[in-house]
């Protein structure tokens, strides 16, 4: 069994609301014994309450099989990057610290790294992964390309990602706006970018530190 | 998931026959991770069953150097006033390095082992109150009247020294051989 061709993953975090639906199903699935492999990560907590979440985004070369010293993280052909074998893996935590998006999670007690693996135990038979099937914003999409476009109109997939001088092409999609003329997403450049909205509250917070200092100064005198 | 340009892998952005060679033995993907070609699988059949036949002509060898050479001389090893009953001493038998053991059963009864334990050849050391030899090292025990093995990882039993009592000493005669 392997996962339709047809059937692909989408991810939109600007739909994502931050309701750990996800997080709470991916547990259910049989293939991660219990554990959630979905991450959800706030964007810039300070400031906004921006979650995005985090699956495997399925490499085409994975980096977390590449530096696996134990040749245990095997892809199937149909792009899906597995959990480490139970019988090969060494828990030596190589894949955790490589993986650029941070995927990979050690279970410590059972010596075995485990990782999203969209479900495979439901895509593999046709069925969405736990995390789209949930998800009440579709931010976490699972379904075809025309199913997509035609829900989509003003977003379109990309599935290139740039960390330094290294470009990352990957099985799961994320959603861009469609006018947007990027050719992959500049992971290690947002970083030190200031998040939307950001620029607005800079301009901000000065004044109200200069109000108040100016206040409790008229105060003393 | 196919990639754009099939001729291209990365991480070093080479073409397939350009990529070190250890890459080709341990891939990623699960299709090629469980091939085998029938080349391999006849190296290892061929191998293993070379293998087998080298070890069963080497005891055969063996067992055959061993008629040729006869047994190992008679050697004087011990006075029977030397040992009270429930002592031991250690001689060398055959040879000047294969340290072994004799035991003073009772008044009319000894016997005597090779002291390398059969797990990893540490010496045991006897427990005639136990009616034990004992191994230290894993804590193996064998049986001080028969040699066979009665506790811990030792699964063979002792190599036997034959003694005779001829007057007031003691022979060692010859050594009970197993297989190999």
């Amino acid at each position: 069994m392997a996962v339709p061709e047809s059937n692909e993953f989408f991810i939109d975090p600007s739909r994502c609301i931050g309701c750990n639906g996800c997080v709470q199903a991916c547990t259910e699935c049989d293939t991660h014994k219990g554990y959630s492999m979905i991450q959800l990560d706030y964007i810039d907590q300070a400031s906004s309450p921006q979650t995005v979440p985090v699956v495997c985004m399925h490499c085409e070369s994975p980096t977390c099989a590449e530096v696996c010293p134990a040749d245990a993280i095997k892809r199937t052909d149909d792009g899906v990057v597995q959990s480490a074998r139970k019988p090969r893996c060494i828990a030596c935590n190589n894949c955790v610290l490589a993986c650029p998006f941070g995927v990979p999670k050690m279970n410590t007690a059972m010596h075995l790294m485990m990782k999203c693996d969209m479900c495979y135990d439901r895509t593999s038979v046709g069925k969405k992964p736990m995390c789209a099937s949930v998800c009440p914003s579709q931010a976490l999409f699972f379904g075809t390309r025309d199913e997509i476009e035609r829900l989509r109109p003003q977003s379109r997939p990309l599935n290139a990602f740039k960390f330094g001088a290294q470009i990352i092409k990957t099985k799961v999609n994320m959603m861009v706006p469609a006018r947007s003329t990027v050719e992959h997403l500049d992971v290690v450049g947002a970083l030190s970018e200031p998040t939307i909205g950001n620029q607005l509250e800079d301009g901000l917070w000065p004044n109200t530190f200069e109000i108040a200092e100016s206040e409790s100064e008229s105060g003393k005198s | 998931m196919k990639a754009e340009n099939p001729e291209i892998v990365a991480p070093y952005d080479q073409t397939p026959e350009r990529q070190p060679h250890w890459r080709q033995e341990f891939p990623i993907d699960t299709p090629q991770d469980d091939y085998r070609s029938r080349r391999d699988f006849t190296k290892l059949m061929v191998i293993t069953s070379v293998a087998f036949a080298v070890g069963q002509a080497w005891i055969v060898l063996l067992s055959r150097l061993r008629r040729v050479r006869g047994d190992a001389p008679v050697k004087d090893i011990a006075g029977v006033d030397e040992l009270s009953v429930g002592s031991a001493k250690v001689f060398h038998y055959p040879g000047p390095t294969d340290a072994c053991l004799l035991v003073r059963v009772s008044e009319r009864q000894f016997v005597a082992y090779g002291q390398k334990c059969t797990h990893l050849s540490c010496p045991v050391i006897p427990k005639t109150e136990a009616q034990r030899l004992h191994c230290p090292c894993h804590e193996g025990s064998f049986d001080l009247l028969t040699g066979q093995p009665l506790a811990g990882p030792p699964r063979r039993p002792l190599p036997r020294i034959f003694v005779t009592i001829r007057g007031n000493r003691i022979y060692a005669n010859r050594v009970q051989q197993g297989v190999v």
